[in-house]
């Protein structure tokens, strides 16, 4: 990579904030938060910039690299912001995408509602043709039945078409053909075909995924290709990169062709930055925790490397309910995401049961003690009581916290319904919200056949070095670290991530009559696919990462297993089997015998070969040793002691590597507060980041 | 702030102590879904795991999708603690059964118990159902006169004694049933779902330094019989009835309920519904009640959680001889269909009383069906394959809410995917869309259903068991609102296609099902403008 300054930029476009980074080429970096401007979001961004260059005074030239995550393509699907679509699928399959799983996501509730199709009926079109589970032609494709649907698109004056057919995943002849024939007639028009954006099986998801990408692309498109000239225009003539929901990089073309690989960029930066922090200090398993206002999010990380899903769900309607959103089948750093936030809303069900969120105060008209209109007790407005925020301390701008609002707010909406002090009814809400987490973080552990015994934590956005310790204690972990910029997470760890693209497809074949040539042919195809991605942005050297799904004959859930090794030969049935039953004991301890495996959907991860971070020592007890400074304690509640004790307070500015902190105590910077119990301790580490652990070893959970 | 001694923010701990075991056994439940081999329990969540107190009451139980097992459930460990003898039950035990009348009221659902021990005292129990895809006897289907011919029945019995599998019951258990390896696949891995529980049960305890479930059991159902009573208090006491007709196997069939609330419950009576049929669609009332109390669950109380308190004031009772009564050795193998209509009946009581609430009546039962595929040609080779698929026409209309299209309710079934199926099996779905005009029309519409065209991949024909309701007999509308469309059932060219019992589908032709459309709820005449014109332009209404 060319050397200009040695400067690089990260900028990740939030619902409310833009924060952007700029890493210097010893590894030292700036920050700043600007508002979002939702109208032109490049505006945010330039804004930002141009901030960061007045007061560092520094020269855009001279910056090597932007790399750019966006909520843009993940907030047009959830507004319904999108270009005048229409959906193309085979004869017989119009209503696909309305008529879902069949299922209610919520099985107790008379009026849920399903949410409503990204195209509607009347923007659903159908041509003539059919192909089969194995590639064959059922029924030819239909030039005139297309002609006439090129006519419907024409006179409905669609900007953009998804295209959808039964099995395209298998053969994407009939797709392809109604492509350039759209194209032919009507060349402006936008067009994404299923089989490129996504060819995994299950036409619901899939075709979910297209009409997804169809309906962001012209929006997009635009954007990216506005915000580059911008850049270019104000001296930034470097390159401009995306990142995707897979946790890599990827170009300004593809990100226009392929938009809704954006979807959840930035969460996936949130990983990569715990992704790399872990490996700096050699942890290859790490809980990702980052908490901010509306939601927490909780993902795994191994050996580097964030777990990956080939399907998720943007969009939920109702309370993050699996199944209320939409499924888009694209390859995403997986995790878990549930409404505990900072202004998550705490109430009083029918059992006389504390509940936490889904609903969220935001940031307007945000927690009571915020007085700018909530009434409602929030988490901060619990943490306040608590005396984990305190109004001198709390870091926020314009915001000054007012603990009479938050006192009583949680005495209206909680004690006094419970019969409850207000200590104890915030005591409750905060062992509530702590609980919701660690109960989702189990789960998703659960789900990826994980036991998260000897992992360590990553705690970053606001809120998580608030809740860490107790999340620590619940959950049976030794170890915590709150990484210094922890509020600027996913921008930094934009920075940290590799070129990479994972191409998939589904591919059908069993162990009775292993199909090795089709497999390796599918293989080769798939890593020629994902290559020309990543060659669009870098020479580097590259890993190939080989992956299958399979499952036990009749079996619905598939494990991914990772393929090492070269091509498949006559052999590679009892390879496969082989690898197939280890993996399957490691998710639920027991392997079942004489039964066939079906592999049902392949991947191949090309990415950039990252030089590994440098390893930091870690400062432990031993070599600790710098007291850290306090100013005059506070009375806090520890819920390890179940007692509420005097804390010190350390701001987090004045410690350097080696200083130790004793729990009670609270380390309070501008963005957030680490709260620890009086179990616990924190020495600050040579990054800055607190490395917190417990300091008996009686087995404390 | 004042020191805030535990004991004070008791009540918190046992909130807390209660989600983290309602996540105990939603794991237990995610295990189960994980391994199954059974189409029914991956897809259509038939299955169901909780966990129990030593005197068998359930405290927590996962929410799956089949209503079906909320009761059932719930009563099975009792019947476990009874026949196996409280003096035989040892740690390293686990124990099972099919017998319809002491788990879930058909063969091919089987149950298994786990007793937990914590420092050499029983403290509980863990348990678990799932629906396996084969019990030997006839295959599944209502064709059989008895429940004997329904296949292998297991009383309850240890299948692990002390830590020892009884390779006996294996055997004979592999010998009665067609695919033994993913039966017995499924049966371990239930047994290997409630170990997980108990694992997580007992350092859940460790967490909290708790000796039993004794005290977090109490709390639960406090706290749960005063939640449930309170719901009660919206419908006003008294008596309620309601009747219903529907297609039955080869009769219509009525079903009849009388509710009568009290202060401290509501008991459902079915005197008035049709005698039992010859055929295996009978229901064990054990399932009737599921059905009956999981309607008014829904609609006074959808927020609590199921366990031995929330149930505990739902009771049923039916005259012998009634079709929702079935004894031993009554034939019961799909007794799902008629079971499921008992949710509308129920809801349907209680509809004058709740205006606000209760929907129009729904397609009810799913349009379920096994294909056995079988090549033409029986020299050509081709295995023969067994498909099953799960569809669902429209739910009723809801008083503020149009019904849903192609949901199930009351089951929580889903479907397969179409290229899925394809995947496994000879059969090609040629078409699968929404059924213009299928909803019955109001000031909130029916969901509409939808209509199917399947048919055998080259060389095969389909041996079809068809048992398709609501053809004869249409979803009501309520307070003014239209009937649904009912259902239909023919061939591609015109032939007519009984929607019961066997039949077959030649290699030439296809299958048209027409699934029915749930009831519209109020007068036509007072529909949103908006709402009908955006009918008309999506096609919903032509």
């Amino acid at each position: 990579m060319s050397h200009r300054g040695g400067l690089r930029i990260g900028a990740d476009v939030g619902g409310t904030f833009t924060d952007i980074v700029l890493e210097r080429a010893d590894g030292g970096y700036e920050s700043t938060k600007v508002l979002t401007t939702h109208a032109a979001p490049e505006q945010g961004i330039l804004e930002g910039i141009e901030s960061l260059v007045e007061v560092f005074d520094i020269d855009l030239a001279d910056v090597d690299q932007i790399i750019h995550g966006t909520t843009l393509a993940t907030n047009a699907l959830i507004e319904r912001r999108g270009a005048r679509t229409a959906l193309v699928t085979t004869h017989g399959f119009r209503d696909v995408i309305e008529t879902r799983t069949e299922g209610r996501f919520e099985q107790y509730d008379l009026n849920i509602v399903l949410p409503t199709p990204l195209i509607e009926r009347r923007d659903r079109f159908t041509v003539v043709e059919r192909i089969g589970a194995r590639g064959e032609v059922l029924r030819p494709y239909d030039e005139g039945s297309a002609s006439d649907v090129i006519d419907a698109l024409e006179a409905g004056g669609y900007n953009s078409v998804a295209v959808g057919f039964l099995h395209s995943y298998v053969s994407s002849e009939h797709e392809r053909r109604f492509r350039d024939q759209l194209a032919a007639r009507l060349p402006d028009i936008s067009i994404s075909i299923s089989s490129e954006v996504s060819p995994q099986m299950r036409e619901f998801e899939r075709f979910n995924t297209v009409c997804a990408n169809a309906y962001v692309q012209p929006l997009m498109a635009s954007y990216l290709v506005r915000l580059r000239d911008e850049l270019r225009t104000r001296g930034a003539d470097c390159p401009l990169y995306l990142i995707h929901s897979g946790g890599g990089l990827m170009s300004v073309e593809s990100a226009a062709a392929f938009p809704v690989r954006l979807v959840e960029s930035g969460p996936a930066g949130g990983a990569i930055f715990a992704a790399d922090l872990a490996s700096r200090y050699g942890r290859d398993r790490v809980l990702s925790y980052d908490m901010g206002g509306t939601t927490a999010k909780i993902a795994l990380i191994e050996d580097a490397t964030p777990q990956t899903a080939k399907t998720f769900e943007v969009a939920r309607t109702t309370r993050f309910k699996k199944g209320s959103g939409m499924p888009i089948s694209i390859p995403v750093i997986e995790m878990i995401e549930i409404g505990a936030g900072g202004g998550s809303i705490a109430s009083v069900d029918s059992l006389d049961q504390i509940r936490i969120g889904p609903r969220s105060a935001g940031s307007e008209p945000g927690p009571a003690a915020y007085a700018r209109g909530g009434l409602e007790p929030t988490v901060t407005d619990a943490n306040l009581q608590l005396g984990r925020l305190h109004p001198d301390t709390f870091g926020a701008e314009n915001i000054s916290l007012e603990p009479d609002r938050a006192a009583a707010a949680i005495r209206e909406h909680v004690a006094d319904r419970l019969d409850m002090t207000v200590d104890t009814a915030a005591i409750g809400i905060a062992e509530v919200v702590d609980e919701n987490m660690t109960n989702a973080a189990r789960v998703h552990a659960v789900e990826n056949g994980k036991d998260l015994n000897g992992f360590t934590m990553v705690a970053f956005g606001g809120g998580a070095p608030l809740h860490a310790t107790r999340l620590m204690d619940k959950l049976g972990l030794d170890e915590v670290f709150v990484p210094p910029g922890a509020g600027v997470g996913s921008a930094i760890g934009f920075l940290r991530a590799p070129f990479s693209y994972e191409a998939v497809r589904s591919f059908y074949t069993t162990t009775a009559d292993f199909d090795f040539a089709g497999a390796n042919q599918l293989l080769d195809e798939l890593r020629t696919e994902a290559e020309a991605f990543v060659r669009q942005g870098t020479e580097a050297e590259v890993v190939v990462e080989r992956q299958v799904s399979m499952r036990y004959k009749g079996q619905g859930w598939e494990i991914p297993v990772a393929l090492e090794g070269g091509d498949f030969d006559e052999f590679a049935a009892e390879m496969i089997t082989g690898v197939f039953t280890k993996a399957y004991e490691a998710f639920f301890g027991r392997a079942i015998d004489d039964v066939l495996i079906e592999a049902v959907s392949w991947s191949v991860r090309v990415s950039s070969v990252v030089e590994p971070p440098p390893r930091l020592e870690i400062i432990d007890d031993d070599a600790a040793g710098v007291a850290a400074t306090s100013t005059p304690s506070r009375p806090m509640y520890d819920p390890t002691t179940g007692a509420t004790t005097d804390a010190a307070i350390v701001e987090r500015t004045s410690l350097e590597p080696g200083s130790a902190i004793a729990g009670p105590a609270l380390i309070v910077e501008a963005q957030t507060t680490t709260v620890l119990g009086s179990r616990h301790q924190a020495i600050a580490q040579h990054d800055g980041s607190l490395r917190i652990t417990n300091v008996s070893t009686d087995g404390g959970r | 702030m004042a020191t805030t001694p535990r004991a004070t923010s008791s009540a918190v701990h046992n909130q807390i102590m209660w989600n983290r075991l309602i996540a105990v056994v939603e794991e237990q439940a995610l295990t189960l879904i994980r391994t199954a081999f059974s189409t029914s329990v991956r897809e259509a969540g038939d299955l169901s795991a909780g966990v129990f107190d030593r005197e068998g009451r359930m405290i927590a139980q996962a929410v799956t999708g089949t209503p079906g097992h909320v009761n059932t459930m719930a009563a099975a460990v009792g019947f476990f603690i009874e026949d196996i003898g409280p003096e035989r039950i040892q740690p390293g035990d686990v124990y099972l059964t099919n017998d319809p009348w002491k788990g879930t009221g058909h063969l091919h659902d089987i149950t298994v118990t786990t007793p937990v021990f914590r420092d050499e005292h029983l403290i509980g129990f863990f348990a678990s159902t799932a629906h396996v895809v084969d019990i030997g006897g006839r295959g599944y289907g209502p064709d059989a006169r008895e429940v004997y011919e329904e296949g292998l029945r297991i009383p309850i019995m240890k299948w692990v004694d002390r830590g020892e599998l009884n390779r006996d019951l294996v055997t004979i258990v592999r010998s009665n049933v067609r695919e033994a390896d993913q039966v017995v696949g499924d049966i371990h891995g239930l047994a290997a779902c409630n170990e997980t529980g108990r694992r997580r049960l007992l350092e859940m305890l460790d967490e909290f330094e708790l000796a039993d479930l004794d005290a977090l059991a109490s709390f639960v159902f406090d706290r749960t019989r005063r939640a449930t009573l309170g719901a009660l208090e919206h419908v006003p006491k008294g008596t309620y009835t309601n009747e219903m007709t529907v297609d039955g196997y080869d009769e219509p069939v009525t079903l009849a309920v009388t509710l009568t609330v009290t202060d401290t419950g509501m008991h459902a009576d079915f005197t008035g519904t049709s005698p039992l049929s010859p055929w295996g669609v009978n229901v064990p009332l054990t399932y009737a009640q599921a059905y009956f109390t999981y309607a008014m669950l829904v609609a006074l109380a959808p927020e609590l959680p199921n366990n031995f308190a929330s149930l505990e004031p739902f009771t049923v009772s039916a005259p012998p001889g009634v079709i929702l009564n079935a004894q031993d050795p009554d034939p019961v193998a799909v007794r799902h269909v008629l079971g499921h209509f008992v949710t509308d009946l129920c809801l349907g009581a209680i509809a004058e009383a709740l205006p606000d609430v209760v929907p129009a009546e729904g397609s009810g039962a799913l349009w379920n069906f096994q294909a056995s595929a079988r090549p033409i040609d029986p020299a050509s080779g081709l295995p023969p394959v067994e498909m099953l698929m799960f569809n669902s026409g429209g739910t009723g209309a809801r008083p503020t809410l149009d019904g849903l299209t192609a949901t199930a309710f009351p089951s929580g079934v889903m479907t397969m995917s179409s290229e899925a199926t394809e995947q496994v099996g000879p059969m090609i779905v040629w078409r699968k869309e929404i059924r213009e005009n299928s909803g019955g029309l109001g000031r909130q519409r029916g969901g509409l259903g939808t209509i199917m065209e399947i048919g055998p991949a080259e060389g095969y024909l389909f041996e079809f068991s068809a048992m398709f309701d609501r053809v004869e007999n249409p979803a009501r509308g309520r307070h003014g609102g239209q009937d649904g469309e009912p259902g239909a059932v023919y061939l591609d060219d015109g032939t007519p296609f009984a929607s019961k019992g066997r039949q077959t589908v030649p290699g030439d032709r296809r299958l048209i099902l027409e699934l029915p459309g749930g009831g519209g709820f109020g007068d036509p005449a007072e529909r949103d403008a908006e709402a009908t014109a955006n009918d008309r332009r999506q096609g919903y209404v032509t």
